[in-house]
């Protein structure tokens, strides 16, 4: 009884107690979770192209953030900054095509993930020889003070990262959905072969595809940055974004999303109302669990691409 | 038939070099394994050739030789010449095959499932750069030659019947532009009425629309219907070639592809050991 009113019972009197500070709650997990979207999108961009689960995703945001902070330590202008930046992820994702994709050609996709592991070092390695491992900070001159809607706090970085996030997906549903490139990525996402031989050149989808992931982790590594200064911890983020994956599905942008502020919510929620049960600090394990129950019911996801089957 | 046949060969003859000129290559997958010895044939402008033989006899292999799809699995052509209209092409990617007008349709369709029946005829237009209104005149003379699809074309390509896929990869091919398909197995896996439809319009684009085809079929008797010419393969080698009604008439095609055998019905074991002792090579 004792337990069945600790779980069942006394979280919801509490919610039902101050209807604004659950709001409040569920904001904060909102935008939390804007942020694992940002880098769960990465993950999605090339596990659709090139059905690789890009386990360096993590470490391209750690690598993009230092980037951009050594390039801004040494007096470039932001927008500049930002613009080099993007160059370099660009010239990444060609190093990657000629040096990592192209050997392994028609490989098994467990020899490519292996491969990510591989980059993942080279990444974290790279990183920091070149701009050292100190924790930076990173100030693009996002405010950050909070202020109050309707008695509900907010905080105004988390607002900019969401409405960010929302753009961001807007344009690659649009990139996806609508123009011949974008139709050409889904084609080699679907059958590589095929793609090929309908004078499709994978080199090029794959450069595009590792290119637009680069901008994406360019992104979540201002943003995460932004927020917890840049720093070698950024990489752990990216295995956040594996529930949000599981959650979402490994093939859907919109799944990256709704997966990733599913998760950022039902961590803030569990962490105020169930946690003290727990004795505090669930926040850390508790997506896990939910990804773990959830590949149970729905193994590709809430979104994730049906498993055509032709009978 | 016969009439255009026999104009289109004169047409044919008169140009010196052929369409499409294999000479002589080899094909060594994996640095390893050689799968073709030495396979030279001729495709010419507005013909339709015939690659036969059985499983594993390399007519795929042949295929994806001159499309250049082989070297994403890992197969090189080692020894030999690919020419299209009298320039090599051995070394030429895909894509660089697809602007020049040579397009593969992979054995077992390989239609893109999650993308809609029209997305798919659309990637085929990938590398043209002629604009959109002609990308969509080409799409109407898809839908023209394949009604079914306009009929599908909002559905998932994964959904459609085995038919449709085979429709939609041969669409997809048209949507290039391409004056030479290379078409491998079409006939696979589906119903002999369905296979009757698709080699008709697939005649139907080589009379009406000058595009000239190299089949690669496993079913001897509809494809020596439609093309004028066949090679024979066998283990990696070119045995025997000439022209469809010649070899239709031949004794042991009729023996070994055809299945008719001018001997009557014979033993079980009798035919195992004729056939065991009576190869080409």
């Amino acid at each position: 009884m004792e337990v069945l009113n600790t779980f069942l019972i006394a979280p919801f009197l509490d919610m039902a107690d101050s209807p604004i500070f659950l709001l409040e709650v569920v904001i904060g997990g909102l935008m939390a979770g804007v942020m694992y979207s940002l880098v769960a999108l990465g993950f999605v961009l090339i596990y659709k192209a090139s059905g690789v689960f890009n386990y360096a995703q993590g470490a391209m945001v750690l690598f993009a953030a230092l980037t951009l902070v050594g390039l801004m330590e040494n007096h470039v202008p932001i927008i500049v900054a930002i613009i080099l930046t993007m160059a370099v992820m660009v010239g990444v994702a060609m190093l990657i095509e000629r040096y990592m994709l192209r050997p392994l050609v028609n490989q098994a996709q467990i020899i490519l993930f292996m491969a990510c592991i591989g980059l993942n070092f080279v990444f974290e390695g790279a990183g920091q020889i070149a701009w050292g491992s100190n924790v930076k900070k990173l100030d693009i001159g996002i405010p950050e003070n909070s202020f109050e809607i309707g008695g509900v706090l907010l905080n105004a970085f988390d607002l900019t990262a969401a409405i960010t996030a929302a753009i961001l997906v807007a344009f690659l549903a649009v990139f996806f959905q609508k123009t011949a490139i974008g139709r050409a990525l889904r084609a080699v996402a679907d059958d590589h072969q095929a793609a090929l031989s309908v004078g499709i050149p994978l080199k090029t989808i794959w450069v595009i595809v590792w290119s637009v992931s680069g901008f994406v982790a360019l992104v979540a590594g201002i943003m995460w940055g932004g927020k917890a200064g840049v720093q070698f911890s950024l990489v752990l983020i990216a295995l956040k974004a594996l529930p949000v994956l599981i959650l979402g599905g490994f093939e859907s942008v919109p799944g990256a999303i709704i997966g990733g502020l599913l998760i950022g919510v039902f961590e803030k929620v569990s962490e105020v109302y169930w946690g003290p049960a727990f004795g505090g600090a669930i926040e850390g394990w508790f997506a896990y669990m939910a990804a773990l129950v959830f590949l149970m019911f729905r193994p590709q996801g809430l979104f994730g691409e049906k498993i055509i089957e032709r009978v | 038939m016969s009439s255009q046949t026999a104009e289109k060969l004169e047409t044919g003859a008169a140009t010196a070099a052929p369409l499409l000129n294999v000479n002589n290559i080899e094909v060594i997958y994996d640095h390893v394994i050689l799968v073709l010895k030495g396979v030279s044939l001729q495709l010419q402008k507005g013909g339709i050739a015939a690659l036969l033989g059985a499983n594993g006899a390399g007519k795929t292999t042949t295929l994806k030789a001159i499309s250049n799809l082989l070297r994403a699995e890992r197969g090189e052509v080692t020894k030999g010449s690919i020419e299209v209209m009298g320039e090599r092409v051995d070394q030429e990617t895909p894509n660089e095959l697809v602007k020049r007008g040579v397009i593969q349709v992979m054995e077992g369709r390989h239609c893109f499932e999650h993308l809609t029946v029209e997305e798919n005829l659309l990637t085929g237009s990938y590398t043209r750069r002629d604009g959109r209104a002609a990308v969509n005149e080409s799409l109407e003379k898809v839908y023209h030659y394949f009604p079914r699809l306009k009929e599908r074309r909002t559905s998932l390509a994964g959904y459609t019947s085995g038919g449709e896929q085979q429709m939609t990869a041969i669409g997809r091919a048209l949507m290039a532009n391409p004056h030479t398909i290379l078409l491998d197995e079409p006939s696979m896996g589906l119903a002999p009425q369905l296979v009757e439809e698709i080699f008709e319009i697939v005649r139907d684009l080589n009379v009406k629309e000058g595009v000239s085809i190299l089949l690669a079929e496993q079913n001897t008797m509809v494809a020596l219907r439609f093309a004028e010419y066949g090679y024979i393969l066998e283990n990696g080698r070119v045995v025997m070639d000439g022209e469809a009604a010649s070899l239709r008439e031949n004794e042991d095609v009729k023996e070994f592809y055809l299945g008719l055998s001018t001997g009557g019905r014979k033993s079980f074991r009798d035919v195992k050991h004729y056939r065991r002792r009576k190869r080409w090579l």
